[in-house]
């Protein structure tokens, strides 16, 4: 326990000991800013329609600004988040730290969970610091707050997802670039299995659609927690943690 | 202390490590010696849990290290090849963090911290980034992280590689300050520095044993018969006649012919015997009235052993 708490603070501040973790931050709220300031225009526009035209009352700051709003920073954060997580493992394989690493006593898993720990409160605190522009909407007008603070709770697992996937990507390699296309490419494909439910037939749609990320996350900008989501996310953090300790395990038993 | 049993270790198809046998009592300083790729570092990496043997076992204190891995892990310190550190970390910070991994206890931590940088002279550069470090003081922070939590046995591979001269006499001398309270095992080969820092040598060649034993012994044993250097007075005819007459001497050899106008003669002697031929070959020299200025028995070098060993081995595999 002790060495998993060790891991886990050496990690997170490695994040801030290298200019990554800066530019990752910088990118992510320059992007979701950009988000934000131009869906607000577009809503302040709509809005003084809706004041004529009695079709449009139904608009909701919730549904029609910060729902959107949490898809946009959901599609940003599935590409930071490998950017994340592709050093944890590859560089130590890579530089050879691991080895060192493993011949203290600690088990694999230790250095696994540490290591997801740190990148998924490093991905807290990025998505902690997008709540500025939801404080500065508040100030101005009446928010939600409960179907908000649902999102942000999806926002969190869905994060988790990002992460274990991403880590487990650094497991299957010693080069970094390698570890963050692979992560992005199969986050995507993750998210947009679902897509394709509708045209795969009777028997695979279903199946795609209950295994895609996107289709466990609709609910949350809803302001809905269904449990079946909460524990998809569950089941699909751990299957990847699994992943990455067997990974782990297995490459040294070749290497 | 350490017992390494039928180890071997394969890759696919190579075999790295080939039925490996040998055991290291506690407070003994091993010298693990080879030729590059004679498995030295294959056979570390067993010790310290890094990956399993394909077949065979080994121990350290009682503990398998894959059975009880963790409790195997507790008792060693290891540093391995080139030294891989977190180059982000500065020195104190990477050595508290392994404190933390190696699970010490907290409270000790800062003095135990204190302690190995200490012993290695690092006192002076706690605050460095171990990316601006050199070779040698790399090397330093690596021996530091296997010191921490004070383990009974170390495991260190080449660990004086690129270091200056200076350096290495104060690693070794640090090494050897750990004979009898320390079991170390130390691969190298830079055979020098094994024979003045080790009690015991395991010499291997293709992952196989080739030779066991003191340094001392192993020159004794695998040289051949020891020789005689001698600077007599008198004329070299006369000196050669009478030496190979001595009973025991093997061969006499003239090296340097007198200089015009000095009469002394180097003559290098094998010898089947101990200093029993030593004592006639004097009296020999002394009773005919010549004069002895110099008499060194010289054995093997340890590289002379070394070579000839791991040489026999591919010499043999070639005739079968």
């Amino acid at each position: 326990m002790k060495a998993l708490k060790t891991i886990y603070l050496r990690e997170l501040t490695a994040y801030f000991h290298s200019p990554i973790a800066y530019v990752l931050l910088v990118g992510f709220l320059a992007l979701t800013g950009y988000f934000f300031y131009s869906s607000l225009a577009f809503y302040v526009l709509a809005s003084l329609q809706m004041m004529q035209n009695p079709m449009m009352m139904q608009m909701t700051l919730q549904d029609h600004l910060l729902a959107p709003l949490l898809m946009n920073t959901t599609v940003v954060l599935m590409l930071i988040t490998p950017l994340l997580t592709m050093r944890l493992l590859a560089d130590e394989k890579r530089t050879g730290t691991l080895e060192l690493l493993l011949s203290y006593p600690l088990g694999d898993t230790s250095v696994v969970l540490g290591k997801f720990l740190a990148a998924w409160t490093f991905f807290a605190l990025m998505v902690a610091a997008s709540w500025v522009h939801i404080l500065l909407l508040a100030t101005m007008a009446k928010l939600a707050w409960v179907p908000l603070a649902v999102g942000y709770l999806g926002l969190l697992l869905m994060g988790g997802a990002f992460v274990s996937l991403g880590l487990w990507a650094s497991a299957l390699t010693e080069n970094q670039i390698v570890a963050a296309v692979a992560g992005f490419v199969a986050l995507l494909l993750a998210w947009a299995m679902g897509w394709s439910a509708s045209v795969a037939g009777p028997s695979v749609g279903p199946l795609l659609n209950k295994l895609s990320l996107g289709t466990h996350f609709e609910n949350f900008p809803k302001g809905l927690i269904d449990t079946a989501d909460l524990a998809y996310f569950v089941l699909f953090i751990g299957f990847f943690l699994f992943l990455s300790i067997r990974t782990l395990e297995a490459k040294r038993w070749k290497a | 202390m350490i017992e390494v049993k039928e180890l071997t270790k394969r890759f696919g198809a190579t075999v790295a490590v080939d039925r490996l046998s040998f055991k290291v009592e506690r407070g003994e300083i091993l010298g693990f010696l080879g030729p590059n790729g004679a498995g030295k570092t294959t056979t570390m990496r067993v010790l310290t849990g890094f990956f399993p043997p394909s077949s065979g076992r080994a121990t350290i204190g009682s503990y398998d290290v894959v059975e009880q891995a963790m409790a195997a892990r507790r008792l060693v310190g290891y540093m391995p090849e080139n030294v891989p550190l977190y180059s982000d970390m500065r020195i104190r910070e990477y050595l508290r963090f392994v404190a933390g991994v190696k699970g010490l206890d907290a409270a000790g931590t800062k003095s135990e911290v204190s302690r190995v940088m200490a012993a290695v002279g690092l006192e002076a550069r706690s605050g460095q980034l171990i990316k601006q470090l050199s070779k040698g003081y790399r090397q330093r922070v690596g021996l530091a992280q296997a010191l921490l939590g004070d383990p009974p046995v170390l495991v260190l591979d080449e660990p004086t590689i690129g270091l200056d001269p200076g350096q290495i006499v104060e690693i070794r001398s640090l090494i050897k300050g750990f004979a009898g309270s320390k079991t170390v095992v130390l691969s190298s080969h830079i055979l020098p520095e094994v024979a003045a820092t080790c009690s015991k040598v395991v010499i291997i060649n293709q992952g196989r044993l080739v030779a066991e034993g003191p340094p001392a012994l192993l020159r004794a044993g695998q040289g051949g018969a020891t020789s005689l250097r001698l600077n007599v007075q008198g004329p070299e005819k006369e000196l050669t006649q009478l030496l190979s007459q001595v009973p025991g001497v093997e061969s006499v050899l003239c090296q340097e012919p007198p200089a015009p106008g000095e009469d002394t003669c180097y003559f290098t002697l094998e010898t089947g015997g101990g200093p029993a031929v030593a004592a006639r070959v004097a009296q020999a020299v002394v009773g005919a009235g010549h004069g002895l200025l110099e008499m060194t028995p010289v054995s093997a070098s340890l590289e002379e052993v070394f070579m000839k060993l791991t040489t026999e081995e591919k010499a043999e595999e070639a005739a079968a």
